[in-house]
C-alpha cells in the first residue's frame, strides 16, 4: 500500500464516525443549538425581532429584569412551587409505590388502585387545570365539602386569593406529577432482592427499620435521578399556572415561565423576555450539569 | 401515428402553458392574513373573496387564516421581517406597535386618490396622523340583564345610572344561593376585563381615561369608576373569584342564572341562547353617572383591516379594503359575523329579524363606539398593569385613588 493510499484510508477512518453522526448533529444543531443561540443573541439586542435594525444593548435587559421586583418574586415562587412539588411528588409516590408493592393488599384491589393512582398522569396539563379550577372555585365541590364538614366557615377563593393561590396551584401540580415517582419507585422496589428482607427478618428488624436500612438505600439512585429530572421539568411548568391563575392574583403565582411569556406577548419586549429565558436556561443548565455529574459518578 | 400525435400534443401543451403563464403574469395575487375565516361560517369569507375577484378581474386573493393569537404572533413577526401580507386583519390594540415598526401603510393618500367617502365609515383609526386601520366589523358590549332574576328581586326598572345599577345588583344578590348581581372577570391570563368591564363605565358617560393623548388615570372619571366598582365589591354584589375569572366563565355564570347582570359582547347572544334556551334576558346600555344625558360611548372590539407598508400591490390592496368597507359587502360580512357594520349605511339583516340584536342596534345607533385602548402602545400590557392595581384595591390593599395613581405611574412609563 502506497503512502498516499494509506493516508487516504486513515482519513476515511477518521471521518467515517462523523459522517454517521452528521444527521443527528444537524438535527441537534437546527432544533436545539440554533434556537438557543438565537434567543441568547436577542437578549443582547435592542428591540429584538420587532425591528430589523436592532442594535447591541449589552447587559441592559439583564439589568432591567434584575431590577424588577416582579422578577425576584417570580423566582421565589418558582423555587417554592418546584421544591414543594418535588418533595410531595417523592413522598406520595413512595407511599403509593410501597402500597402497590405490598403483599398485604388484595391483588384485585391492588390492580384497581394501580389504575386509580396512575390516572393523573393520563391527563394533559389543560385538563388538569380545568379540573382543579372547577373543584376549587368558590362555589365548587371542595368548598362545599369543607363547609359541610365544618372545617371552613366561609367560601375560600383558592385561586383568586393572594394568600392561597400559590399553595393551590402547587397542590394541583403535586396531584398531577406524583405518578412518575410512583411508577419509577415501584419498578425499583420490584428489583430489590427478597433475600435482604429475609435476612432482616431473621435479625428481627422492624418494618420501619427495613424501610430505612434496605428499601430507601436501594432506591436512592432512582430517587435522586427522578428528583433532579422532576426539578428541571417542574421549574418550567407553564400551562397549569397560566390556565388556573394567569400568574395572579397580584403576581402571587407569577413564576419565571409566566413572567417571560408576559414580557414577550403582552409587553412585546422580546429582548427582555429573551434575557429572562436565558436566566431560566442557566438555572436549568446548572441542574442538568449536576444531574450528568451524578450519573457519571454512578 | 404516434410520431404525428406527439408533436401536436407538445404544441398544445406549450400553448396552454404560455396562456397560463401569461394570465398568471397578468394576475396580481393579494395575500390577506386574518383570524376571521375560522370564526365565520365555513366558506363564507372565501365566497366574498370570490365575488371580489369576479368584480376585479386580474386580482386574486389568497386567504391566510388562523386563530386570533396565532394571527397576532404571525403579524408581529411578519412586520419585523418585512414579510407582512398585503392586507392584514388588525385588532386596535396592535396598531401602535405595528405603526412604530413602520409596517402599516397610510391609507390617507389612497382615500384621497380614489375620492373615498370618509363619512360612510364608522371610524378611521389614526396613529401619528396616519390612517392605519378601518374597523370592518364591531362587536359592541352592552349590559345583559337576566329578567327573571331581576323580577324575582323586585327590580322593575332596568338600571340607567350607576346608583340604580348598584341598587339592582344589591337586590339581585343572594350569596347563600350562589346568586350575585354582577360579574367582573379580571384574570391576568387575559386582562381584557379592564377594557370591557371597567373602562366601559367611563366611556359610557362620555368620559375619557386619557387627556391630550396621555394617560389621565388620576382624573375624576377613572377614580369615580374605581370607587363605584369598589362599592359594588364592598356590597358583596360581585360574583367571587374576580382575580382569576375569565370572560368565558363570566358568560357561563350568566347562562346558569348565577349572576343578574354582566357587560358582554353582543357576539355571545347566540351562544347564550344555545347554552340556555330558557334564559330570559334583555340588553341595556352601560349605565351612566348621575345627571349625564349626552351620547353614550359604547365599548367595542373590532375586526380591523389595514394595508402593509411593504406591499407591492397597495393599489389592489386598497381595492379590497374599499370592497369590504362598501355598504352591501360590509352588511353581508357583519350579518355573517353577528357584528355591527364598519360602514354606517350598512344594515345587517339580523337587526330586523332578531329582537335582541334589534335592541342592541338601537343602542349602537344612539351612542358612539368607544375604545380608548385602540392605538395605544402595548395595550395589553397597560390593561395588565391596571388589572393588578384594581385587584389590589378589591383586596383592600389600597384605595381607588392609590390604585389610579399607581396605574398612572406604570402607564406613563410606557408612553
Amino acid at each position: 500500500m502506497t503512502r498516499q493510499k494509506r493516508s487516504r484510508h486513515r482519513l476515511k477512518r477518521t471521518v467515517a464516525p462523523y459522517l454517521y453522526l452528521s444527521p443527528s448533529l444537524v438535527i441537534i444543531g437546527l432544533l436545539m443549538l440554533l434556537p438557543m443561540v438565537t434567543v441568547i443573541s436577542y437578549s443582547f439586542q435592542n428591540s429584538a425581532v420587532l425591528r430589523r435594525d436592532s442594535s447591541f444593548a449589552g447587559l441592559k435587559h439583564y439589568q432591567a429584569i434584575f431590577a424588577d421586583p416582579v422578577f425576584w418574586a417570580s423566582l421565589w415562587h418558582t423555587l417554592y412551587f418546584t421544591c414543594i412539588s418535588v418533595i410531595f411528588h417523592m413522598t406520595i409516590g413512595m407511599i403509593f409505590a410501597l402500597m402497590l408493592n405490598s403483599d398485604r393488599i388484595n391483588p384485585t384491589l391492588r390492580n384497581i388502585l394501580r389504575v386509580l393512582y396512575i390516572l393523573p398522569w393520563l391527563f394533559t396539563a389543560v385538563i388538569i387545570a380545568v379540573i382543579w379550577r372547577l373543584l376549587l372555585e368558590p362555589n365548587g365541590v371542595v368548598n362545599s365539602i369543607l363547609m359541610q364538614l365544618g372545617i371552613i366557615g366561609s367560601k375560600i377563593e383558592w385561586f383568586s386569593s393572594p394568600e392561597t393561590a400559590l399553595h393551590a396551584v402547587t397542590f394541583a401540580n403535586i396531584w398531577a406529577g406524583y405518578p412518575l415517582f410512583m411508577v419509577s419507585l415501584l419498578a425499583g422496589l420490584q428489583g430489590i432482592p427478597k433475600d435482604f428482607y429475609e435476612a432482616a427478618d431473621i435479625d428481627g428488624a422492624k418494618a420501619y427499620q427495613k424501610l430505612i436500612f434496605i428499601t430507601i438505600p436501594q432506591l436512592m439512585p432512582i430517587i435522586i435521578s427522578i428528583s433532579l429530572l422532576d426539578f428541571i421539568w417542574t421549574m418550567q411548568v407553564f400551562p397549569l399556572i397560566w390556565i388556573t391563575t394567569g400568574g395572579g392574583p397580584i403576581y402571587s403565582t407569577e413564576v419565571l415561565s409566566t413572567y417571560t411569556y408576559k414580557l414577550a406577548f403582552s409587553s412585546y419586549n422580546l429582548s427582555q423576555a429573551a434575557a429572562s429565558a436565558v436566566v431560566i436556561l442557566l438555572i436549568s443548565l446548572g441542574l442538568t450539569l449536576f444531574y450528568i455529574r451524578y450519573q457519571k459518578a454512578r | 401515428m404516434t410520431f404525428r400525435i406527439k408533436p401536436i400534443m407538445l404544441k398544445v401543451a406549450a400553448v396552454a402553458w404560455l396562456l397560463g403563464a401569461t394570465s398568471a403574469m397578468a394576475d396580481t395575487t393579494l395575500e390577506f392574513t386574518q383570524w376571521w375565516e375560522p370564526e365565520l361560517p365555513a366558506g363564507s369569507l372565501r365566497k366574498i373573496m370570490d365575488d371580489f375577484e369576479a368584480a376585479n378581474p386580474g386580482i386574486k386573493v389568497t386567504l391566510v387564516s388562523g386563530p386570533y393569537a396565532a394571527t397576532r404572533d404571525q403579524i408581529s413577526v411578519g412586520a419585523a421581517t418585512g414579510t407582512l401580507s398585503d392586507v392584514v386583519g388588525l385588532d386596535g390594540a396592535w396598531v401602535n406597535n405595528l405603526n412604530a415598526q413602520n409596517a402599516l401603510a397610510d391609507m390617507n393618500p389612497m382615500m384621497d386618490a380614489s375620492k373615498f367617502d370618509k363619512a360612510q365609515v364608522a371610524d378611521i383609526i389614526k396613529v401619528d396622523g396616519k390612517a392605519v386601520m378601518f374597523p370592518v366589523a364591531s362587536f359592541v358590549y352592552p349590559v345583559f340583564v337576566n329578567l327573571d332574576l331581576a323580577a324575582q328581586a323586585g327590580v322593575t326598572k332596568l338600571p340607567s345610572t350607576r346608583a340604580e345599577f348598584l341598587e339592582a345588583a344589591k337586590k339581585m344578590t343572594h350569596a347563600d344561593k350562589n346568586q350575585y348581581g354582577w360579574v367582573l372577570p379580571l384574570s391576568m391570563q387575559s386582562p381584557s376585563g379592564v377594557q370591557n368591564d371597567m373602562m366601559s363605565w367611563v366611556w359610557a358617560s362620555g368620559q375619557s381615561m386619557m387627556a391630550d393623548g396621555k394617560p389621565a388615570l388620576e382624573g375624576k372619571p377613572v377614580v369615580d369608576m374605581l370607587t363605584f366598582v369598589k362599592s359594588l365589591n364592598d356590597a358583596g354584589t360581585i360574583s367571587p373569584g374576580i382575580a382569576t375569572k375569565t370572560e368565558q366563565e363570566k358568560v357561563e355564570e350568566f347562562v346558569n342564572d348565577r349572576v343578574g347582570m354582566m357587560i358582554d359582547s353582543l357576539a355571545h347572544v347566540n351562544l347564550i341562547r344555545k347554552r340556555n334556551p330558557k334564559l330570559n334576558f334583555d340588553l341595556i346600555p352601560v349605565p351612566v353617572v348621575e345627571g349625564y344625558t349626552g351620547k353614550r360611548g359604547l365599548p367595542y372590539a373590532s375586526w380591523g383591516i389595514g394595508i402593509s407598508a411593504g406591499s407591492k400591490h397597495q393599489e389592489e390592496a386598497w381595492k379590497l379594503v374599499q370592497y369590504l368597507m362598501s355598504e352591501k359587502v360590509n352588511a353581508k360580512l357583519v350579518s355573517l359575523a353577528n357584528a355591527f357594520p364598519g360602514n354606517v349605511n350598512a344594515k345587517p339583516d339580523f337587526v330586523t329579524s332578531d329582537k335582541a340584536f334589534g335592541k342592541a342596534f338601537e343602542i349602537f345607533k344612539t351612542g358612539y363606539l368607544a375604545n380608548e385602548f385602540t392605538g395605544l402602545p402595548v395595550a395589553e400590557d397597560l390593561m395588565t398593569q391596571f388589572d393588578v392595581e384594581a385587584q389590589k384595591m378589591l383586596a383592600g390593599e389600597q384605595s381607588p385613588e392609590q390604585a389610579a395613581a399607581n396605574a398612572q405611574k406604570g402607564w406613563t412609563a410606557k408612553f
